[in-house]
């Protein structure tokens, strides 16, 4: 389900900053329904990548063989990324607050970390100038804080400070795709509430899943559960990676 | 044409690396998932190299490996995790937690950017410059954790930008489909910061999985990354960045990635894989021996671009 809302998210012709796992999937999906036109790019260099099996990495060979252009990092994030020609980034999150700030780098102090997570990598940079950052993240009172330990991508605002205050030129995270529903910033204040929810899921279920008191926009919408279409793709196209079939076009 | 069939800077990996990586040295063996040199590192680690700063965008398994091997006093990174399998659990024992490093293998010392902080660092490296402008941090505890992560003011527009140091490692590995013996290295496939790491370094290793005769070079010089005057040794192993991957040679085994999430989890595992395939064996032709079916499992199948037309 968060593949297919995900998916939904996106617009024919648009250029994809795209991540590992859900963001690959939901891509692949929305290029094999309603854009196909959508130009994925990897931070890895892989621009207008056709990957024939579910890549594994965002450095997969199977995003280069078939793609428009393979360029070097330094272009990807200064002339694509930095310069505003990406449309719309796909973020992960171990943590996301009131605000939509991201945590990927520590839970608990950041010298002594109880858990160390990964890290930015091109997490701070993909929040900062893409057109639209869409997030993916699985509800629980951990994931969803009131404020997070720390603050490795921009939100909506920073010790107060507005994106427009800070200088970020991207719109920040539009829309955070959860397993149960779809947060969405207030225009105004950048608060994340509840848009839409999943059929057979209640608001309650959501709001029990957040740390801070969730606010619910009204009309609360129900997202279109996935098409037999969608499920078919999602269940049949990609094939998991040095298999025997690995190979198989897509 | 006869200029390719000297020695050149041709070596082998163990003397490329006992005479141009020395202790307390600050290394990079760059690669973004493509082209990691495990060769060289494995051979890093056999030679008991200490006190290093190891940096790259995602120290990846090969530095998970070094860290446990004792080889590290600082990572300098962007990302690091096992890229679509896990952690690296070696990494998170040097640097999470209250337990002082007993009985846990050793600590370390982090410096953390993101990935463009990192990019940018050796752009700066490679053109000769103090420090690189960026639009980037604002908005985010990085420069908090890192105090190198500083900003400047634009002369011109008044805007303020970040920046980060030029980074100018002692010794840059890179790994790559082929070079001839000068060291004019082809690569492609992902190029990652592949030519910035060289180009920013006091000492260049090429690492390839084969050495051509310089008219193969001339044959195609826009697949040129890095002229041979700017390396010192040209080394030749073929599937040296097992079990990352050289684009047309093999494919990433993801196999082993997955894999290692265990094996990093344990100290006594991630020991005795050392012991087998890094302290067991003299060199990455044995460590291949040990592994007799990879060549099957993971050869690349050929997929060949026509050429274009040079002439004029």
């Amino acid at each position: 389900m968060m593949a297919v809302a995900a998916a939904r998210e996106l617009r024919d012709g648009d250029v994809v900053f795209v991540g590992i796992g859900l963001p690959n999937l939901a891509c692949n999906l929305a290029r094999a329904t309603h854009a196909p036109r959508l130009v994925l790019i990897y931070e890895s260099g892989a621009i207008g990548a056709a990957p024939e099996r579910l890549p594994v990495s965002i450095g997969d060979p199977a995003l280069v063989t078939g793609s428009l252009m393979v360029c070097g990092m330094a272009d990807v994030f200064q002339y694509l990324l930095q310069n505003g020609r990406i449309g719309v980034g796909f973020l992960g999150a171990a943590q996301v607050d009131r605000f939509g700030n991201i945590n990927t780098t520590v839970i608990g102090p950041y010298d002594r970390p109880t858990v160390r997570l990964p890290g930015s990598g091109g997490a701070a940079e993909i929040a900062t100038h893409a057109r639209r950052t869409l997030v993916m993240a699985t509800l629980s009172r951990r994931a969803f804080p009131e404020s997070v330990d720390f603050v490795t991508s921009p939100g909506h605002s920073y010790h107060g400070q507005s994106r427009r205050a800070l200088g970020l030129p991207g719109a920040g995270p539009v829309a955070i795709i959860t397993d149960r529903g779809i947060l969405e910033p207030d225009a105004a204040t950048g608060e994340l509430e509840l848009t839409r929810l999943y059929p057979g899921v209640a608001a309650s279920d959501v709001a029990r899943a957040i740390a801070w008191p969730l606010r619910i926009r009204d009309p609360l919408r129900e997202v279109t559960p996935p098409s037999l279409a969608e499920l078919a793709i999602l269940r049949s196209r990609f094939n998991s990676p040095n298999s025997s079939s690995e190979r198989q076009s897509a | 044409m006869s200029e390719s069939h000297g020695v050149g800077k041709r070596t082998t990996l163990h003397d490329a690396i006992a005479a141009l990586v020395h202790d307390g040295d600050t290394i990079v063996i760059e690669g973004f998932t493509h082209l990691i040199c495990f060769a060289a590192g494995h051979e890093i680690i056999r030679q008991r190299r200490r006190d290093l700063t190891l940096c790259r965008l995602t120290p990846d398994l090969i530095y998970d490996q070094m860290i446990a091997a004792g080889c590290a006093r600082k990572l300098v990174f962007s990302w690091a995790g096992n890229p679509g399998a896990g952690s690296l659990h070696a990494f998170r024992r040097a640097v999470e937690g209250a337990v002082d490093g007993a009985g846990t293998g050793p600590r370390i010392e982090i410096e953390e950017y993101s990935h463009f902080g990192m990019v940018a660092r050796l752009c700066a490296g490679a053109a000769g410059l103090p420090f690189w402008p960026l639009r980037d941090f604002a908005g985010t505890d990085l420069p908090k954790a890192n105090p190198r992560i500083a900003s400047v003011t634009c002369p011109y527009t008044g805007e303020r930008l970040a920046t980060v140091p030029a980074l100018n490692p002692d010794v840059t590995i890179i790994h790559a489909q082929r070079a001839d013996a000068e060291g004019n290295t082809q690569i492609w496939g992902l190029l990652g910061v592949q030519r910035e790491a060289a180009l920013a370094a006091r000492r260049v290793i090429v690492v390839v999985e084969e050495l051509v005769d310089a008219a193969v070079i001339r044959a195609d010089p826009n697949r040129t990354v890095l002229p041979g005057f700017a390396v010192d040794a040209v080394v030749v192993e073929p599937w040296g960045a097992h079990p990352s991957y050289a684009q047309g040679y093999y494919d990433r085994d993801n196999a082993f990635y997955i894999g290692w999430e265990a094996i990093s989890r344990d100290p006594r595992r991630l020991e005795e894989y050392l012991e087998t395939y890094v302290y067991g064996v003299a060199d990455r032709a044995g460590y291949l021996a040990a592994q007799p079916a990879l060549a099957e499992r993971l050869t690349a199948e050929p997929r060949i671009c026509a050429g274009v037309n040079y002439g004029y």
